[in-house]
């Protein structure tokens, strides 16, 4: 069981070829391949993608395991094609500890679906005062490379320049939650004419944007990576654009549901579309589309949130912010950006594969599959027809996907970590 | 007309008018030695109230008794699953007790909204965050049209009405609702308000915006100031109480600019000496009195044709 020959796959939507796997790497990779006595697995009409890696997961474990855990959290990740994600650091207590990355990365492991690379605190319980120790999460067990105050942004310009800095020694990154706390002080919802309408308190698009125009300004200073979470402005691709075009070090990434949903949405409120950062206008969305497809923005991150039914079956103001996102997150970039024309899946594969593992350092994710490459792999078929997304058939503990009910094209066949199916026949493996 | 309430933008304008029209009916039987009628006899209203309002609650309640319905009162203070119940475990408890109409008020945008998709029974929102009061904005049309027209307008609108109102628009359900069914009725709505005050993206609303008061006076036929609540006093919505009330409050000198026909309005509870003058709030041109008058029929008008209207139509 340990080899597979993946026959007649589309490698990232390009050419046709069997793919053979074998003790957790890719062995052989051509047309025609054959192995006698080795299973088979017939991709044709699947693409075969490079097993997907999510900067920004909240697996909820330790302190929350009532809307996720470790185990949940990475199966409905393998079931959306994932092979590594990046674990949020506000858990209970927060990931500000080497003790607590390690815990996080030693679930991963043992749940073994997807290889979890806990992100770190930046500063000690997110409360944005102190330096949380960076170095010994980056020396840890757990090798955090990314660290985040996700959440809550880091408001404070001199923390986040030291920040910035610091990380410049083990070669990390500031992954930042980009939101000025007093333009956004009890901010419910887009701030436009859908929250003025509703009469909930406006988040302006300048919050997110202003603080994005800052860091991008301290990274250059200092010479340091630049993280961007969850951008969801038009202004923020712009001023992203601009800074890589004087080429610092300065990443992005953007969600499959600001990819997808507008605030309109919010027009009955269902807090299902309550979401930090919110979902914004049409323009937005088609700008982010515009900026993931010319690379502005590197990537699409789930910042998968599960929270339990009664966090959200409250008033708007009271419930919880944040969308599942891991099992429905390769079929929205399909319907947003693949049928749309703005990316082939060559892009695909990029954007939710190679820059997201180059951006986190994860070693062993992200390559091309060619021989000697581990197995990492995941096999879609986005000819699958379009079925309307049934949370309660999700892994994820927890109910909260805004697409319920919608048709979403695509299916993910099957995920390989290290040679071995998490995921097959868009089942759970094992 | 629909099962609930929520918005002023669930009325048509016959709607609209029919309830004020109803309210004018209803409006005899105060005049009455005995002031009740049997429309809801057997029918439950439940007053849920989140936030304390007195002036609203009894309102409401003497529109329902004075319709025969047996009321409850149930207050709640706080809002959050923290804070105890959640708003959907009170919305189950009400259905068990068999609530034909849940009359809510609560300090979040959108709660009435979600309360209607837990019960059965009608939901009239009383107030909900700063989003809507519907029956506040049908009580001030309906005192608006009986100044204005005279008693015998029945079926009338407010066709070419012109209504100016002052004050905190960004954070006033009054001014949300009454935007909207004003709008509806046919009169012509202009929003006064220092520019912190007024909504990013007013211009889809449909009315006009002003930021300077003494031009708007001639051409007002109405004068609505809005309370300034006093967290926006000290949250640099404007420099101080006394520079707002300079340029935005209304004192005699100001109400003299006003046409001779042109009524005063304040949804109460008022901040005199800061929106409104006291000379003012006192004067004959002021309805305050009368709207609060005017808000039981009307909030029996709403009742009787969630209620009783919707079981005779059956």
């Amino acid at each position: 069981m340990n080899e597979w020959l993946i026959k007649g796959a589309r490698l990232a939507g390009g050419e046709v070829a069997d793919i053979r796997v074998a003790d957790g790497i890719v062995v052989d990779v051509g047309r025609n391949l054959s192995a006698p006595g080795v299973q088979e697995l017939d991709a044709a009409g699947l693409i075969a993608l490079p097993g997907l890696v999510d900067l920004h997961t909240h697996l909820r474990e330790p302190g929350r395991e009532d809307a996720e855990t470790v185990l949940t959290g990475t199966r409905a990740a393998a079931l959306g094609g994932f092979t590594a994600v990046h674990a949020m650091a506000n858990t209970e207590p927060v990931a500000d500890t080497a003790g607590v990355v390690e815990q996080v990365w030693r679930l991963g492991r043992q749940a073994g679906y997807c290889d979890v690379r806990p992100v770190g605190a930046v500063t000690v319980a997110l409360a944005g005062k102190n330096l949380a120790e960076l170095g010994a999460m980056a020396d840890s067990a757990a090798r955090v490379r990314v660290f985040s105050d996700d959440g809550n942004c880091v408001a404070d310009p001199l923390l986040m320049r030291r920040a910035l800095e610091y990380v410049k020694a083990f070669d990390g990154v500031i992954a930042q939650h980009a939101q000025d706390p007093r333009l956004t002080e009890g901010a419910q919802l887009n701030e436009g004419e859908v929250s003025a309408r509703l009469g909930l308190a406006g988040w302006p698009a300048a919050a997110e944007e202003a603080i994005i125009a800052r860091d991008c300004l301290l990274a250059a200073h200092v010479g340091s990576a630049l993280h961007i979470c969850h951008v969801s402005t038009a202004g923020s691709v712009e001023i992203i654009r601009w800074a890589k075009s004087k080429g610092w070090q300065v990443t992005a990434e953007v969600t499959p549901h600001h990819l997808l949903l507008t605030d309109d949405l919010a027009g009955g409120y269902d807090t299902v579309y309550k979401v930090n950062p919110p979902l914004r206008t049409q323009a937005d969305v088609d700008a982010l589309r515009a900026g993931l497809a010319d690379g502005t923005i590197d990537c699409v991150a789930t910042d998968h949130a599960p929270h339990p039914v009664e966090a959200k079956e409250t008033e708007w103001a009271a419930a919880a912010h944040g969308m599942t996102g891991l099992e429905t997150a390769l079929r929205v970039v399909q319907l947003a950006m693949v049928d749309t024309g703005l990316l082939d899946w060559a892009g695909v594969a990029d954007r939710m594969s190679a820059r997201p593992a180059a951006i986190g350092r994860v070693p062993g994710h992200g390559g091309p599959l060619r021989p000697d490459a581990p197995a990492n792999l995941t096999l879609y078929d986005p000819a699958a027809p379009a079925e309307p997304v049934d949370p309660a058939a999700h892994a994820s503990k927890s109910r909260n996907s805004p697409f319920t009910g919608m048709a979403l094209p695509g299916k993910v066949y099957a995920t390989f970590l290290r040679g071995v199916p998490t995921v097959l026949d868009g089942k759970v493996a094992r | 007309m629909s099962r609930h309430l929520i918005s002023a933008a669930d009325l048509t304008r016959e709607e609209a008018v029919l309830i004020l029209d109803t309210a004018a009916e209803l409006a005899s039987v105060a005049g009455r030695p005995i002031r009740k009628l049997p429309t809801l006899r057997g029918r439950t209203v439940v007053n849920l109230f989140f936030e304390d309002s007195t002036r609203t609650r009894t309102s409401f309640e003497a529109a329902a008794k004075r319709l025969s319905a047996d009321v409850i009162n149930f207050s709640a203070r706080g809002s959050s699953v923290a804070k105890g119940e959640s708003l959907k475990d009170t919305a189950l408890t009400l259905e068990a007790m068999g609530a034909d109409a849940v009359v809510i008020r609560h300090s979040a945008s959108g709660a009435a909204h979600r309360l209607a998709g837990w019960v059965t029974g009608s939901v009239v929102n009383a107030g909900d965050g700063t989003h809507e009061h519907p029956t506040q904005a049908l009580l001030d049309a309906f005192t608006i049209r009986h100044r204005l027209a005279g008693a015998g307008q029945r079926g009338a609108a407010l066709d070419g009405v012109q209504v100016t109102i002052v004050g905190d628009v960004l954070h006033s359900r009054v001014a949300r609702s009454n935007v909207l069914l004003l709008h509806t009725l046919g009169a012509g709505v202009t929003l006064v308000a220092p520019p912190t005050l007024i909504p990013y993206a007013v211009d889809s609303w449909p009315c006009e915006i002003s930021y300077d008061f003494d031009a708007e006076l001639p051409k007002s036929d109405v004068v609505m100031m809005l309370r300034v609540q006093q967290e926006r006093m000290t949250a640099a919505y404007f420099p101080t109480v006394r520079e707002y009330r300079r340029r935005y409050g209304l004192d005699a000198g100001r109400m003299a600019l006003l046409p001779e026909h042109a009524i005063v309005m304040h949804p109460g509870p008022m901040n005199r000496g800061v929106e409104i003058a006291a000379d003012v709030a006192d004067s004959p041109r002021s309805t305050i009195v009368e709207q609060v008058r005017n808000g039981v029929t009307v909030r029996m008008a709403v009742l009787y044709l969630l209620l009783g209207g919707a079981e005779e139509a059956a």
